[in-house]
């Protein structure tokens, strides 16, 4: 461990606050329809939008028409993907846009990732630059990673006008929504964000790829393509699929240690931001300063468990009889896997920030993470997206918490539970506890599955023997179903001998699982938490009195945090045993 | 439901114009006039050929000669060398060869796995074979880890400036040039830390091996 890794987090959590408490405030305004400073310059192209979709941004939605819209959209974006996907190299696709000619994956590997991208998952069984063409990334998937974003925030907005409303059943108007968060907080940063990454060494263009005649007489190909519009909302829109295969390690997705810092600013933004948004459309503030300081306790644990683990260092290293303190020129640690520009802290730090949020870009191989290092991504999924998480699903996912914690809070001191001046009665206790069950519910039984069967087993990469084959299987579905996305990336869903498809097939039951799993724990919460907000919406506040429980206090802050780590460990300890935490057990080699 | 399905259809149409075409053909427009440098790759070129990107690491080994002055192959592919009088970049393990940079790969080496012993151990073997003749004191509990374990992407274009220190023995000796030359380069081509904090510093290995040729071209 070194001062300056230290300082990085500690930096990073100071920029973070500063610039999310203002476009907290920036989107809340956005939402309740105010005037903000950009209307002058976008309002014209908002109206224009809706005229184009022929949507009357005046009709209000109870929660099944908003959620009806919501899926109905989605469902559009899915077969329009899949169709993209499975003919890139058809004959209309210009050459430009395609210029190693590569196929199409074959169909079960392009449901694994349509489901993925639609989902906001963006697990990854291809690789970019031996799969996709220029034309599906631009059209295909850099679409998806805008749409799947904006469709995570909307419903964080309307559960909080659920939850506010006083009066009538109307959550807002999906489509409204929907156009505003994509004109009025994706585009400007995205577009920003994308120029500042170019400036620093991403590249962005549609040459063909090079081929170079290094120094000692070796030719070496480099990828090429637009990589930056992509990852700039790759990151901002917590999709986290990357460009090329190895993500955000790769030079041209992430050439310094300054880019790495901006990426991860990029993913917590509006995570961040929308605590605050939440906090101001409830009229306290405070609200938001308590879900806040919750998430940024667990965040804080969970940065400092993999630091320290991972400048540790490996048994496999020291058994090879490696040194792995700090050293001058050199930060030591666990370095397999870690680029050198990151180093141990920019490492631990990029992986706390993709898998507490539903992001999954990574920097460096998880896989290759130690056993203590590598259960801090685990433990953060096993949260269920509750620290920060993914746009708008962690939102919706804490709130969902909030109220659990509101209602056990309430049986301890044996009053009815009331939240923000409403009564919360069996009906939306259950259709909490079953949003809050569903991702468990899908993680387990799939993994279940997967490490108990051969079609299953086929997946596990040759490296994954002993514990380390378990784990592997555990985090691809833990993060499917969490749409995270992130992976001990030696889990295999497609077998490709050559670069462009030729000969390649898909391991069908990986690839089919994964998808259902992503789709139905994408969804299935969704559809939950609008139907808690439709539920919520309308009922009669009832103002604070003596005995009412605060949720705007250290105490209260205190009982979330035991909630979400209960619910967590109580689902996900034993499978969690079986894996990592026997890996970090023991120094045996396997 | 009609209008639903109507609205999407319509949406999905309009912005996947919006957001698939403009918004990336209006990234990549500006990026190639205000920073057509860093849009394309950094290419580096030598004599007016393309030798690799700045930012994507690339190998320093050459291709080994069998007796016949053939390339000596190994199970299909040709058997390489450190080249000694440069700086080697640190292992890598992507397919067709190390560095192969159409096909970047995790290497996927799990933490309690006897194989990643292996690699390490081959790889500390090769490194004090290489180095160890030029900088006798040098043991095993004195490599940094950078140098024996592969990179996450496995293109990484940098070393730890320790690992650069001990290379530099051999360099120097193997290009007839003194320490502080070489030293002096080294610290010359070493990335600061990202806003002097985030990150580690590393030298680029191939600006580092550029420099030294242009410095030696008139000795050899």
């Amino acid at each position: 461990m070194t001062f300056s890794g230290w300082l990085t987090i500690f930096a990073f959590v100071v920029i973070l606050s500063a610039l999310a408490l203002p476009l907290g405030s920036y989107m809340a305004k956005v939402y309740g329809g105010e005037r903000v400073f950009l209307t002058p310059l976008i309002g014209w192209a908002e109206r224009l939008l809706y005229k184009a979709l022929r949507v009357d941004p005046k009709r209000e939605q109870d929660w099944k028409a908003y959620a009806k819209s919501l899926l109905i959209f989605s469902l559009a974006g899915w077969l329009l993907l899949y169709a993209i996907l499975r003919t890139q190299n058809a004959f209309f696709v210009p050459h430009a846009l395609n210029p190693l000619g590569y196929h199409s994956a074959p169909w079960n590997v392009t449901f694994n990732t349509v489901s993925s991208f639609v989902t906001n998952t963006n697990w990854q069984f291809y690789s970019g630059e031996t799969t996709m063409s220029y034309l599906s990334q631009m059209v295909g998937l850099t679409v998806q990673n805008w749409l799947s974003a904006g469709v995570g925030i909307v419903v964080a907005v309307a559960l909080i006008r659920g939850i506010v409303s006083r009066s009538g059943k109307s959550l807002g108007n999906f489509w409204q929504d929907l156009v505003r968060t994509i004109l009025y907080v994706l585009a400007p940063i995205s577009v920003i964000g994308a120029l500042v990454l170019v400036s620093q060494g991403v590249i962005q263009n549609l040459s063909t790829y090079l081929t170079a005649h290094t120094l000692t007489g070796l030719t070496q190909s480099i990828a090429m393509g637009p990589a930056a519009s992509q990852l700039s909302i790759k990151m901002l829109g917590t999709n986290g699929g990357g460009f090329f295969n190895v993500n955000s390690a790769h030079p041209f997705e992430n050439p310094t240690g300054f880019t790495n810092f901006f990426e991860m600013l990029l993913v917590l933004l509006i995570p961040a931001a929308l605590v605050f948004t939440y906090g101001r459309m409830t009229g306290n503030r405070r609200q938001g300063l308590a879900i806040y300081a919750t998430m940024m306790v667990m965040f804080l644990g969970a940065v400092a468990v993999a630091y320290i683990a991972e400048a540790h260092g490996s048994p496999a290293q020291h058994a090879a009889g490696l040194h792995t303190h700090a050293i001058a020129g050199s930060g030591g640690g666990n370095m397999e896997g870690k680029e050198q520009r990151f180093g141990i802290a920019g490492s631990a730090l990029f992986d706390v920030v993709t898998t507490v949020t539903s992001c999954g870009a990574v920097n460096s191989a998880i896989e290759s993470f130690t056993g203590i290092g590598g259960a801090v991504p685990f433990a953060n999924m096993s949260a269920s997206e509750t620290i920060f998480g993914g746009v708008g699903t962690g939102l919706y996912s804490i709130l969902l918490y909030v109220l659990l914690a509101v209602f056990i809070g309430g049986l301890m001191v044996g009053r009815t539970p009331e939240w923000l001046g409403k009564k919360l009665e069996a009906r939306e206790i259950k259709l909490a506890g079953l949003a809050i069950l569903i991702t468990p519910l899908a993680a387990l039984f799939a993994t279940a599955l997967a490490v108990a069967s051969h079609a299953g087993r086929a997946s596990i990469s040759t490296l994954g023997k002993g514990p380390q084959g378990f784990s592997e299987t555990f985090y691809a579905y833990l993060s499917q179903s969490n749409n995270n996305g992130s992976a001990f990336a030696g889990y295999t869903g497609l077998i490709q001998p050559n670069a462009g498809n030729l000969g390649a097939h898909g391991v069908t039951f990986a690839d089919v699982l994964g998808g259902l799993v992503m789709l139905f724990a994408r969804f299935g919460p969704i559809v939950f938490a609008l139907a808690v907000a439709g539920a919520l919406a309308g009922k009669r506040v009832t103002p604070a009195g003596l005995g009412t429980m605060r949720t705007d206090n250290g105490t209260f802050v205190v009982l979330l945090i035991g909630v979400i780590i209960l619910v967590g460990a109580l689902t996900f300890f034993p499978a969690l045993l079986l894996g990592p935490v026997v890996q970090g057990l023991t120094g045996h080699l396997y | 439901m009609r209008r639903d399905i109507v609205t999407s259809i319509l949406a999905m149409i309009v912005l996947t114009v919006l957001l698939g075409l403009v918004y990336p053909l209006l990234v990549t427009g500006v990026s190639q006039v205000a920073f057509p440098g860093n849009a394309n790759g950094q290419k580096v070129y030598v004599k007016g050929e393309l030798v690799g990107s700045k930012i994507i690491g690339q190998s320093f080994k050459s291709v080994v000669l069998d007796k016949n002055g053939k390339p000596k192959e190994e199970e299909g592919e040709p058997v390489t060398e450190a080249d000694p009088k440069y700086f080697q970049s640190r292992p890598s393990a992507t397919e067709g060869g190390a560095y192969n940079a159409a096909a970047s790969t995790f290497s996927n080496r799990g933490p309690n796995d006897k194989l990643t012993k292996e690699e390490d151990e081959a790889n500390i073997k090769e490194y004090l074979g290489l180095n160890k003749p030029y900088d006798p004191a040098l043991t095993t509990a004195q490599i940094p880890v950078d140098a024996v374990n592969t990179s996450a992407s496995n293109l990484d274009p940098e070393i730890s400036p320790a690992n650069a220190r001990i290379q530099a023995h051999r360099v120097a000796a193997k290009r007839g040039l003194s320490r502080s030359a070489v030293d002096e380069l080294v610290a010359k081509y070493t990335d600061s830390r990202g806003l002097g904090f985030s990150g580690e510093p590393g030298v680029n290995v191939l600006e580092l091996n550029l420099a030294l040729d242009r410095l030696t071209e008139g000795k050899s």
